[in-house]
């Protein structure tokens, strides 16, 4: 009794000094009053969180999904590294889909969720991301929250101004990051500005199991940073930002900041689709993998695909155009009303913001201050709407409230600028801790942005939380914007770096959340759908073991008659039909991760036993009372031993 | 400084609380409370078991009354008893769970179809499925989420063996 009056003092003690704190340390922490800001955020036990937010996970190439207001994390969705939790990229149905022309590519660096869209607005089917390193672009399906879909971007260096999805979901996009040599061949790295090209990729992404190149736009060897797609009135065109016009190949520090203006390209998509129906596509050569995981069999294939169509701006008058953009522009961001294209000059400290009406009739009168590879190069000043003169310091990403405001934040000077479309004017400002980078807001570059929340994405975290050894998970930071001012209302760690995010309605999600697998549709080669199927084959060092599971015992759970030497694929299916029933496997000195196997799916553990003995497999998700004992032996002889197979589950 | 404490309590938990069911307009309801908890605590009666004949279990099905036994009904029940059911259930011998065999001479045809399609509800609540529970050593009966047609025709298998 003492120590629990003990433990009521203490929590109320710190419940004072948190919440009541002088005024002081409410600016240190950059919070509202706090008491408020916490009942903003607060989400009581059994309540749901209002929005679904996708984080990308950066250098861990994965996709973690947190619930707003509350910062809490739902869940991470293994989509790019191999993720030993989930058996992702372990188990054999799931190796395929990190497949590439280089072979199995374990890992990749994650950087910009996108949602999928109808008419503009953020639909809730899927959600892709981009991956850098060995370019990529994913598809999760968002009714079971599964990476179902890769394909991998040819004849390109990073893939980073991607994926950016258009209207409809017609494509996603890939512009590279790098230059290289197009396609690639053996030159010296110094014959840069000769051999080194640019790819603007689209890639058809409104077919689930049918991801693939439409075309590429060959274009100059600079680096093309990011992108996003018209909307609305732009409708049809892409905006893709460009650094290292220099066309610099070593110190890009220095050599790639000379010129005082990029280019902001626009692409007119829907004309390079006319120009593909009259056949200027060119044949150029290509290698790379589609890799499809299928929900029926529950199995990803990876399929080597060659060849690519180029359309050439020189060839294709009208393709493609460039708008000089003033210091290295980083993001590009359209407004809701797709009127406003927005450059993020990272080395100024004014934002460019250019007009798609005025782009129009520039294209209309040739407007043209000169020409690059056959693209012409419109006026600055016929294009430009205006300039936000901001006071802050690193522009880098903008994103929309839908009532009229854009958002924009400041690497350089740490914080997010609030101004006004159209009269340019700043209305607000606050600080970010520490050196913000991306920011989201739900639906924030879509149409209709649900303009509730902002999000910082930051990168530097340092003391904000308790101190955990020299690497710090980075900071997102959530704002309520629903008022004139800013106000932060939390800090929460993220997983990797949460490079871009997007969020989306919970209700537009979740109605839609798969429960089970229903095992009647499982077409696994391998299933078996009732435990009297349950059977242990040898095919010479091959043995294949047909398992099932389900509360709480596995069929068989004794086996006998493996040898050192043999390969040994288990088969689990999880005979489960109710909702969050899975069962996990594990077997003693498997080189290898668990299988975690959703009700009504099979997966497929490989064991190749090393030494003789029994050895126990068990379920490692705790699954029901008798967990504990849901348990196996599998007994393995010396390798020239005449043991027989055998198999069982009880005593007769 | 124990009253001063509780004063304490009203001036920080209270205003917490009442803050926790003031704002947050656009948030979701709290769903029906159902913790396993809260009807595990009800108390048992002697023997759950002799009443069987007056307990038609808890769930969607409220009165079933069966007659002849239909053949291609059974057959149907069959294929759908060995693919979801057989895992727990071996038709005339105890397994995980009880045999079904002989079912309706100790149960309802309703708590029979409750029991199937809501297992969950019956664990915590029956009283004759809350003694099944702790017979089978706490091995909950799993919801296979049959639909009330498939229970039905499960029923009607169960009844040839």
């Amino acid at each position: 009794m003492k120590r629990i009056n003990l433990y009521v003092i203490a929590a109320v003690l710190t419940t004072l000094v948190w919440g009541c704190g002088n005024n002081e340390n409410a600016n240190k922490q950059g919070a509202m009053n706090t008491s408020k800001a916490a009942e903003k955020v607060y989400v009581a036990p059994g309540e749901y969180d209002e929005f679904y937010a996708f984080m990308s996970g950066g250098f861990s190439g994965q996709i973690s999904v947190y619930g707003l207001p509350s910062g809490r994390m739902l869940k991470v969705i293994p989509v790019f590294s191999q993720d030993a939790e989930k058996g992702y990229g372990y188990n054999e149905e799931t190796k395929p889909m990190l497949n590439t022309s280089y072979g199995f590519v374990p890992w990749d660096d994650a950087h910009h969720p996108e949602l999928s869209q109808t008419d503009g607005v953020p639909d809730g089917r899927w959600i892709f991301i981009n991956g850098n390193n060995t370019p990529r672009i994913a598809r999760i399906d968002l009714t079971t929250f599964e990476t179902t879909e890769i394909v991998e971007i040819p004849n390109s260096g990073g893939n980073h101004s991607s994926p950016f999805i258009t209207e409809n979901s017609e494509y996603v996009v890939a512009g590279t990051r790098f230059s290289v040599p197009y396609p690639q061949k053996d030159v010296p790295i110094d014959s840069y500005k000769e051999n080194f090209k640019g790819a603007l990729t689209y890639i058809k992404a409104d077919e689930p199991g049918n991801m693939d190149v439409a075309f590429q736009i060959l274009v100059p060897g600079y680096d093309y940073d990011l992108a996003h797609s018209g909307k609305g009135k732009s409708h049809g065109w892409t905006f893709f930002t460009t650094y290292n016009t220099e066309e610099s190949h070593t110190l890009k520090e220095v050599n790639a900041s000379q010129n005082d203006k990029d280019f902001i390209a626009a692409v007119n998509w829907k004309k390079a689709e006319e120009y593909l129906a009259q056949g200027k596509g060119k044949d150029y050569p290509a290698k790379y993998v589609h890799n499809y995981y299928d929900e029926k069999t529950h199995i990803a294939t990876s399929t080597t695909k060659e060849g690519v169509k180029v359309l050439i701006p020189a060839e294709c008058p009208g393709l493609i155009y460039y708008l000089p953009t003033p210091k290295s522009p980083h993001g590009v961001d359209v407004d809701p009303t797709g009127e406003y294209i927005v450059g993020n000059g990272k080395l100024s400290a004014d934002l460019t913001v250019h007009s798609f009406d005025k782009m129009l009739k520039a294209i209309e009168n040739k407007s043209f201050e000169g020409e690059v590879d056959g693209i012409p190069v419109l006026k600055y000043e016929d294009v430009t709407a205006g300039t936000v003169v901001s006071g802050g310091l690193g522009p880098l990403h903008t994103e929309f409230d839908g009532k009229g405001n854009a958002y924009t934040t400041f690497f350089i000077s740490s914080e997010v600028v609030k101004w006004k479309l159209g009269t340019w004017e700043v209305i607000d400002r606050a600080p970010c801790y520490y050196s913000v980078g991306h920011l989201m807001i739900p639906g924030g570059d879509s149409k209709k942005p649900w303009g509730k929340y902002l999000v910082a994405l930051n990168k530097i975290t340092k003391d904000r939380y308790l101190p955990t050894g020299p690497e710090m998970n980075h900071s997102a930071q959530l704002y309520d914007i629903s008022g004139e001012k800013m106000e932060l209302l939390l800090d929460f760690p993220t997983i990797g770096e949460p490079h871009y995010a997007q969020a989306i309605a919970a209700d537009v999600v979740m109605k839609n959340s798969k429960k089970i697998y229903p095992i009647e549709e499982n077409e696994h080669p391998h299933a078996i759908k009732k435990e009297s199927e349950a059977k242990v084959v040898r095919e010479g060092n091959v043995v294949r073991v047909y398992m099932t599971s389900i509360r709480s015992h596995f069929n068989p759970d004794n086996i006998e008659g493996i040898k050192v030497g043999d390969k040994v694929y288990f088969h689990l299916t999880n005979l489960e039909q109710d909702w969050d029933t899975p069962h996990g496997l594990s077997i003693m000195g498997a080189r290898n991760a668990e299988l975690l196997v959703m009700p009504g799916q099979t997966e497929t553990l490989v064991w190749e036993p090393q030494r003789e003995g029994v050895y126990p497999y068990y379920c490692t998700d705790f699954c029901s009372a008798l967990h504990q004992e849901m348990q196996g032996y599998i007994r393995v002889s010396a390798a020239g031993s005449d043991v027989p197979i055998k198999w069982s589950l009880g005593e007769d | 400084m124990y009253t001063h404490l509780k004063y304490l309590i009203g001036i920080v938990v209270l205003p917490l609380l009442l803050a926790a069911c003031g704002g947050g307009g656009e948030k979701k309801a709290l769903p029906p409370a159902k913790h396993p908890s809260e009807s595990a605590k009800a108390t048992t009666p002697e023997d759950p078991m002799k009443n069987w004949q007056s307990n038609k279990g808890i769930g969607p099905v409220e009165n079933l009354t069966l007659g002849e036994i239909d053949p291609k009904m059974a057959e149907e029940g069959k294929v759908i008893y060995e693919e979801l059911c057989t895992a727990c259930h071996k038709p005339d011998k105890k397994f995980i769970g009880p045999a079904p065999k002989g079912l309706l001479d100790r149960r309802t045809p309703e708590w029979a179809m409750n029991m199937i399609l809501n297992p969950e509800e019956m664990i915590q609540k029956d009283p004759i499925a809350k003694q099944l529970l702790v017979e089978a050593n706490g091995a909950p009966m799993a919801n296979q989420n049959l639909t009330e047609e498939q229970a039905r025709k499960v029923l009607e298998y169960i009844r040839t063996l």
